[in-house]
């Protein structure tokens, strides 16, 4: 039999009792180093020990719970995904997806953090140490090369408790390629201990002993002791015997880190993932929210202020805010409020998804992005218009940031996501069934001082951040500190006109006709174009504007966005004059 | 790191790098360099002395086994001394044949300014690393917090990194700091301009609450023992009539001990010249500008190089 690929299995890399809360342990497997944290919700991240951005060892990073955090330049990687979730450099950019931690396998058996291996390999079960629980032994590490450990482990087997008594029947053998299981038999009692060997690299190891059972409070302590002056005895032996300078025989593949599916070029608005609506439930009157969870895989990270297109049943397309925290990656929670008049998506999603149904979705989008470098941010909620600002308060309550939370509905009971509000409180303000006068002059006093470093989002009904907008810039708010994400584009839309479109970078020449959208004849002259909501409000489909007129039917450009002239939504936004020309 | 004999004659090792070699390095300040007595250190990997002459002036030499660290020094007996200068308050020799002196920094000639050795820092890391960091706007928030740079103003703003007669600078770099003036209550954004006119030397140009036109000068000079080990000279020439030579050293020093632990725990040691080597953003430019003209040297000490070059 020739002996497996050591980095087609999994190995130890740590003990569970290890990865304290909020700490980062160092560990090594087959020549790469790793970072090994647990987030706040028990996951276990085996990452590569490196930034991506400028190499700095994430061993020295924070573990904020969610997230780890570079000393360096503050990059934030998320839970799970290893994605780049900020850089702070750039607070108004979504890192591309495409930045992310290598990240490896992580399994958790006899209270072993596992890691390493082919994508099919399972760390190993043993008899020995089944259906009871383990004590994790203190773990050894040793200057010797693995196989020699293996070897010095069946030659000089180590007595699983101090005293096996008379007549005791002390078995050793190979449990495996890289254990070493130990077994003592008196009368009807048996006692096992088996030893894991981790191989650190070509020229060291670590032995990690786990014994069955949980031995009495009283005897613990003797056997911990025991096993401790076992192992230094065997470690001299080992490390002796391995002379001195280690012969480090590279390991024989390098480790494999999970591959993940990255950013598939967009098409069109073809759905590219598929979930499971984990958990539907009634959060306020009126809205329902929604958990759904990867098929299979883990789902694509995102940054707050993201929505994605969920495709329904009965066909339609909507799109959902994120209301994730950054603690939360493993589902999406969304909330949706159904409209009494429903084109269709709201009812649908309200009367005919159930828990335990599948649907499709797009990758998260962010065109409502978050600074996290403002001296004040306000964060102003309509109704339903909570849930992207949802996912910015946790964001910026995690990262210590102050914000403020205005959240108008009409009464207690229309307040969605009471869990989420709750520990939000220090930066929540409800204020609940004002009049639209009522209302603006709210929003007169919280936007009255504005000061330099503040940024201020609206999220609601049309005419809410219509005035939003409007009593900010008389109260001296910049527009580029106003930021704005409205649910449709209630404008009346024009596509009476017909023009002519160059592509600047393939040459092409096309004719728009009437009727038809720029995107549609753009996607027919073969231009892979992403869209989402097609109606002008969430900033998908844009194009940049080399030449020409441009006439603007959004909801998603700001005055002087619209006045600069250089970009164009062009689901439904179209040439002023007869001919523009876009750098596609 | 590929060993060869060394250029000059007597060297016994030394890196194969023709552009590393050929430079000159500030060594130590020369007012902390003992009198007629050895001081062994390496450079580039190749063991050298050095001190200086009762008339005040600096000596250098490959090491040699008569002359033990602390052993008196005759220069008349010295076999196979090194090239020196005593510019900018250091020891500068090299175990190469640089082409000509050392750059220029015109603001040393002004008679108010003043000019001191603010700290020297034994560092684990490598030349080309230690300036990369000097270079570095984005991490003065994170790293020198409260001090070059506060969270949350991370942000930096669009700037420009221009070659000039063959040398980098980097212009209209903003950052947000806390305390840009010791009169300033609330911080301001500060203006820095960064010049990179040596593969191991870098200088930037800050403005003063003293002087109106002028800027401080703030420079780095590394020394490389070999290219994962380096001593770092923080060198300053300023306009500041306000604080005293140990307050000027113990901010600079300061600062440095924050960048320490950062620079020691990055790998490789060595600087990858490779673009895809790291993941560098917009933020970046100087520290991209530094990378490709290190490529465009040759330099090969003290980085990972290119692949395919
Ligand atoms: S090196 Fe980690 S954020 Fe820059
Ligand atoms: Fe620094």
């Amino acid at each position: 039999m020739t002996a497996p690929d050591p980095g087609s299995l999994l190995h130890p890399v740590a003990g569970c009792a290890d990865l304290v809360p909020r700490h980062v342990v160092k560990a090594r497997l087959l020549g790469q180093d790793l970072a090994v944290w647990r987030a706040d919700d028990d996951f276990v991240n085996v990452w590569a020990d490196r930034c991506i951005h400028r190499g700095v060892r994430l061993t020295v990073a924070a573990n904020d719970g969610a997230e780890l955090v570079c000393p360096y330049h503050g990059w934030r990687y998320s839970n799970r995904s290893g994605n780049c979730a900020y850089m702070p450099a750039h607070p108004s950019d979504a890192p591309p997806r495409r930045l992310r931690v290598p990240t490896f396998r992580s399994e958790e058996r006899y209270g072993l953090i596992w890691s390493g291996g082919s994508p099919e390999a399972e760390p190993p079960r043993l008899p020995h140490l089944e259906g009871e629980d383990t004590l994790v032994l203190r773990a050894l590490p040793v200057n010797a090369p693995p196989d020699l450990a293996l070897q010095g482990l069946l030659e000089w087997p180590c007595q699983p408790v101090p005293a096996p008594g008379d007549g005791a029947s002390i078995s050793c053998d190979s449990a495996g390629p890289f254990a070493v299981a130990v077994t003592a038999r008196t009368g009807g009692t048996e006692e096992a201990v088996v030893h894991f060997v981790q191989p650190v690299d070509g020229g060291r190891c670590v032995i990690r002993p786990v014994m069955r059972g949980a031995p009495a409070a009283d005897r613990r302590l003797s056997i911990l002791r025991h096993h401790a002056r076992q192992l230094e005895e065997l470690r001299t032996r080992l490390e002796s015997s391995a002379g001195s300078p280690v012969a480090v025989r590279g390991p024989s593949t390098p480790l494999q880190p999970l591959r993940r599916p990255t950013a598939t070029a967009v098409s069109g608005r073809a759905p590219q993932l598929e979930v499971c609506v984990a958990r539907k439930w009634l959060t306020a009157e009126g809205i329902a929210a929604f958990e759904l969870a990867p098929v299979s895989g883990q789902l694509p990270s995102f940054q707050p202020g993201a929505h994605v297109d969920v495709h329904l049943p009965n066909g339609l397309v909507r799109q959902y805010s994120l209301t994730n925290g950054p603690g939360l990656t493993s589902v999406y929670r969304l909330g949706v409020k159904l409209e009494p008049d429903s084109r269709g998506g709201s009812r649908c999603m309200h009367v005919s998804v159930h828990e335990g149904d599948r649907l499709q979705l797009s990758e998260p989008h962010n065109n409502f992005p978050l600074r996290r470098d403002a001296a004040r941010t306000v964060l102003i909620a309509g109704g339903i218009g909570v849930t992207p600002l949802l996912a910015m308060a946790q964001t910026l309550q995690r990262q210590e940031l102050a914000y403020e939370l205005h959240y108008f509905a009409q009464s207690d009971d229309h307040l969605a996501f009471g869990e989420v509000l709750e520990p939000l409180s220090t930066g929540l303000v409800k204020h609940l069934g004002l009049s639209p006068d009522q209302t603006a002059d709210e929003i007169k006093k919280i936007t009255h001082d504005y000061g330099t470093a503040s940024h201020l989002y609206v999220c609601g009904p049309g005419p809410m951040i219509e005035a939003t907008r409007a009593i900010a810039a008389d109260s001296g708010w910049p527009e580029d500190a106003v930021h704005f994400e409205y649910f449709k584009n209630e404008s009346e839309l024009h596509d009476a006109s017909s023009f002519e479109v160059r592509l600047a970078r393939t040459g092409q020449t096309l004719v728009v006709g009437p009727g038809v959208s720029l995107l549609d004849s753009l996607r027919d002259a073969g231009v892979d174009m992403p869209s989402s909501c097609e109606q002008g409000v969430c900033g998908t489909c844009m194009a940049t504007v080399l030449e020409g007129e441009l006439d603007h039917q959004d909801v998603f450009f700001n005055d002087s966005e619209r006045a600069a002239g250089d970009r164009i939504l062009t689901c439904v936004s179209r040439a002023g004059g007869h001919k523009i020309v876009l750098d596609l | 790191m590929t060993i060869t004999n060394g250029r000059r004659s007597g060297a016994a090792t030394g890196p194969a790098d023709p552009v590393a070699i050929d430079q000159w390095y500030a060594i130590t300040a020369l007012d902390e360099i003992p009198i007629g007595r050895t001081v062994r250190t390496e450079l580039l990997g190749v063991p050298m002395s050095y001190c200086r002459d009762h008339d005040g002036s600096p000596l250098a030499w490959l090491t040699q086994d008569s002359l033990p660290a602390g052993a008196p020094v005759d220069a008349r007996t010295l076999h196979a001394p090194l090239p020196t200068l005593a510019d900018y308050g250091y020891l500068w020799t090299t175990v190469g044949e640089p082409d000509g002196g050392l750059f220029d920094i015109p603001e040393t000639a002004e008679p108010d300014r003043r000019i001191l050795n603010a700290g020297t820092f034994g560092i684990f890391t490598s030349g080309p690393r230690a300036v990369e960091n000097f270079l570095d706007m984005g991490h003065l928030p994170f790293v020198h917090p409260g001090v070059l740079g506060q969270q949350p103003f991370t942000e930096i703003v669009d700037y420009q990194v221009e070659y000039r007669s063959s040398e980098i600078y980097a212009v209209n770099c903003l950052i947000f700091q806390p305390k840009a003036a010791a009169a300033s209550t609330s911080g301001q954004m500060v203006n820095y301009t960064f010049r990179v006119p040596h593969p191991l030397c870098a200088l930037l140009y800050k403005s003063t609450p003293e002087d109106d036109v002028r800027l401080d000068v703030i420079g780095l000079f590394v020394h490389p023992i070999d290219d994962g080990r380096v001593r770092a000279h923080l060198f300053n020439c300023l306009l500041d009539t306000v604080n005293t030579d140990g307050q000027l050293r113990r901010f600079q020093q300061g600062v440095l001990a924050q960048d320490k632990p950062i620079l020691e725990n990055q790998v490789p040691r060595q600087l990858p010249l490779d673009p895809d080597a790291e993941a560098p953003t917009r933020a970046d430019k100087t520290s991209n500008a530094y990378r490709r003209w290190l490529s465009d040297l040759g330099m090969t000490y003290g980085v990972v190089a290119r692949s395919n070059s």
